[in-house]
């Protein structure tokens, strides 16, 4: 069991909601979250439609695993066609409304539709109400938050919501939930905008209890709780340095995206660094590091919390940010710092806190305002333009002051609302987008990391590291090392973190989990909760089936083999430092063999038995 | 000969006391192995699970054999991971 076999359908434009069974043999062949919710979404929606349009749908889902006691498990997803990309979009995110969803009852929710004015959902187990949000609507998340909270006089309740980023339309807008967790990337917050979905409040007080077999459940998820406390990585790197940890490590190996990725190395890596995060600041004698944070569920606790300096110019008159809240990842760390040149830990902070605050992704936005950056030193964007501000590289008050423009849409915050891609074609220099199928890349610059190459052409999602993380073998040597600089044995190494992260994604579990746990952890404790028989096998063939039943839906909405590619920067231009020097990706000689490992044709299309041997047709 | 050395993460109390950073310059015999840089900052096997010079990985079974040149950037991880 485990899922609650209840699906929520809400129709906005009718306003109205049914109760509908979950489709049991479509949970056992996809899982839940992004397997399911795909399936739900590919049967359900043209892959042709457009984004915005009230016939695309929106699909909150958890897992089989989400609210049970196996550790990390508190994740959800949001799953739609991306207004970025014009792809599948599945954004992944923790904190705690995962679990109170599936405490109140429920395996998913199908927002379908458009409402005519703004409205929120709001679940109370059983009772749900689609309800006016037109005092919510021109808020920020965190003020929604706390309306919402005094609206309903309940502290336990959860809340996920949009921003005013997304209202004005930016193209990556996040769905954030408790404040500072994201269904980040994609522009998923963008879509929910497009529907008059302000946001979902939920109080879920049911538990999970439908366990199929709980002793053996609880047997299954204690002795995974102990592989987590037992790695070094879980127990102890994480939860210090959080993902940040990386910052040093991949600026050593010559793969830091630096100046829209330009470079390859930062020299002010170090300083926005996660052991930055701790260094005492002279200024005010605190660390930038509060604590660390914990979603529900979670024994690994790699969440940061940061304070920023009182005096930082970015706060200094404005002490609604002087708490503490969400504070930097990696991949906020390097979008918003080597990528722009920026080495100030707390003006890193600042924009962070303000792409939580109004719901927008820091990856996407870091990237598209280095591309911005780039082409007003190449005199292609004015300061006119800019609202008189100098948007070069480098400039810690340009970053401020356009995070708080995009955050309300207004100036040319609104423009960087569009994306790097449209924006480089906007200006006139598309070749410095620096995106796969319309998204941006992440934190590792393929040059230095071959695998990543492909990892990110390949992506379903557009540019991601979160679909197929091959920087833990390349880089990291988890489960083992391989070279980063070579590209023999990358197809296949890409094939199975592809496969395996698509079925975690599926599960209710958080992927970190995966830097100390095999499929051979996750798999008892799927089949210990889940009805049916699940094994490590089953679980990489599951993975294999979403990947496919993914790239179908990308090709009926009309991409094709020539979307797997890399901007030219990245093809063409040798990376100018590092052990990288003189490299570039070679794309080239690793996709065919993808290709025929995948069972796909020359041209990147699954082949029939390819899709039969997966039950696609 | 003169080459630099950096410890990160867990690792960084084991640089000299007062170091400012992640880095310090260490003098070594010409001919030293990395693997002797490794033993003189007392590091075990373990803990050196990310063992880089000039930002290329270097395996365990290689340490003892590799021979540091000048200015050689020695940077060590203790086993991390991120996303």
């Amino acid at each position: 069991m485990a899922w609650t076999e209840k699906v929520l359908r809400v129709n906005l434009t009718a306003r109205t909601t049914f109760v509908e069974p979950l489709n049991m043999e479509w949970a056992n062949q996809y899982l839940g979250q992004r397997g399911l919710g795909s399936k739900y979404l590919s049967e359900e929606i043209d892959p042709k439609v457009e984004p915005l349009s009230p016939e695309n749908k929106l699909i909150m889902i958890t897992g089989p695993l989400t609210g049970t006691m196996a550790a990390t498990g508190g994740r959800y997803s949001i799953v739609t066609k991306s207004p970025l990309t014009s792809a599948i979009a599945c954004s992944n995110s923790g904190g705690f409304i995962g679990a109170e969803i599936k405490n109140a009852g429920w395996d998913m929710i199908i927002f379908e539709g458009k409402a005519d004015s703004p409205v929120y959902l709001y679940i109370e187990n059983d009772d749900v109400k689609i309800l006016p949000a037109d005092d919510l609507w021109g808020n920020s998340v965190w003020k929604t938050d706390e309306m919402l909270h005094q609206k309903h006089q309940d502290p336990l309740l959860r809340v996920a919501c949009i921003g005013r980023s997304a209202e004005q339309q930016c193209l990556y807008a996040s769905v954030i939930n408790d404040l500072h967790r994201a269904a980040g990337r994609s522009g998923v917050g963008t879509v929910m905008a497009s529907k008059n979905l302000k946001a979902v409040a939920v109080r879920g007080t049911k538990g999970v209890g439908n366990i199929k077999d709980f002793p053996r459940f609880l047997n299954a998820t204690n002795q995974a709780k102990q592989v987590l406390a037992g790695d070094s990585i879980t127990h102890e790197g994480l939860p210090t340095y959080g993902t940040q940890v990386l910052m040093n490590v991949i600026n050593e190996i010559g793969a830091m995206p630096t100046r829209n990725m330009r470079d390859v190395q930062f020299d002010g890596a170090e300083r926005i660094s996660g052991e930055a995060m701790h260094q005492i600041r002279a200024s005010d004698n605190k660390a930038n590091l509060t604590t660390n944070a914990a979603c529900f569920g979670c024994t690994i606790a790699c969440g940061r919390i940061s304070t920023i300096d009182k005096g930082h110019f970015s706060i200094q008159n404005k002490p609604e940010y002087w708490h503490a809240s969400g504070g930097l990842e990696y991949e906020a760390a390097w979008a918003l710092g080597s990528d722009l040149g920026i080495d100030d830990l707390d003006a890193l902070t600042y924009a962070n806190f303000i792409c939580n605050e109004d719901g927008f992704d820091p990856i996407s936005f870091g990237s598209t305002l280095a591309a911005a950056m780039e082409m007003y030193e190449q005199g292609l964007i004015s300061k006119a333009q800019t609202g008189g501000i100098e948007l070069n590289f480098g400039n810690a008050e340009a970053l401020v002051k356009m995070v708080e423009l995009t955050a309300k849409g207004e100036g040319f915050g609104k423009e960087l609302g569009l994306g790097s891609k449209r924006l480089c074609e906007k200006y006139g220099n598309p070749d410095l987008s620096m995106t796969v199928k319309g998204q941006e890349f992440p934190a590792y610059d393929p040059r230095g990391i071959q695998g990543m190459g492909l990892t990110y052409a390949t992506s379903n999602r557009g540019a991601c590291h979160l679909r197929g993380y091959t920087v833990s073998s390349e880089v990291l040597g988890v489960p083992e090392k391989t070279d980063p600089l070579t590209t023999e044995g990358k197809p296949e190494l890409a094939k199975a973190f592809q496969d395996a992260t698509a079925a975690i994604d599926s599960s209710g579990l958080c992927v970190f989990t995966t830097f100390a746990w095999t499929l051979d952890d996750i798999a008892p404790q799927l089949d210990a909760a889940c009805q049916g028989d699940w094994t490590a096998e089953k679980l990489l063939e599951v993975g294999e089936r979403i990947w496919n039943l993914e790239r179908q839906f990308n090709l009926d909405a009309g991409l094709t083999g020539k979307d797997d590619n890399l901007p030219k920067r990245l093809l063409k231009e040798a990376a100018k430092t590092g052990p990288a020097k003189g490299k570039v990706n070679e794309l080239g000689k690793m996709l065919p063999e993808y290709y025929q490992l995948r069972g796909w044709t020359a041209d990147g299309v699954p082949k029939q038995e390819t899709l039969q041997r997966l039950g696609l047709v | 000969m003169q080459v630099t050395f950096k410890l990160y993460a867990s690792l960084m109390p084991l640089l000299p006391p007062g170091t400012k950073g992640h880095a310090v310059n260490v003098d070594i015999d010409a001919g030293s192995s990395l693997q002797q840089l490794i033993d003189q900052f007392n590091i075990d096997d373990q803990q050196a699970f990310l063992v880089m010079v000039n930002g290329v990985y270097v395996p365990p079974d290689a340490r003892h054999s590799y021979v540091l040149k000048p200015q050689d950037v020695v940077a060590i991880w203790p086993k991390v991971a991120g996303g």
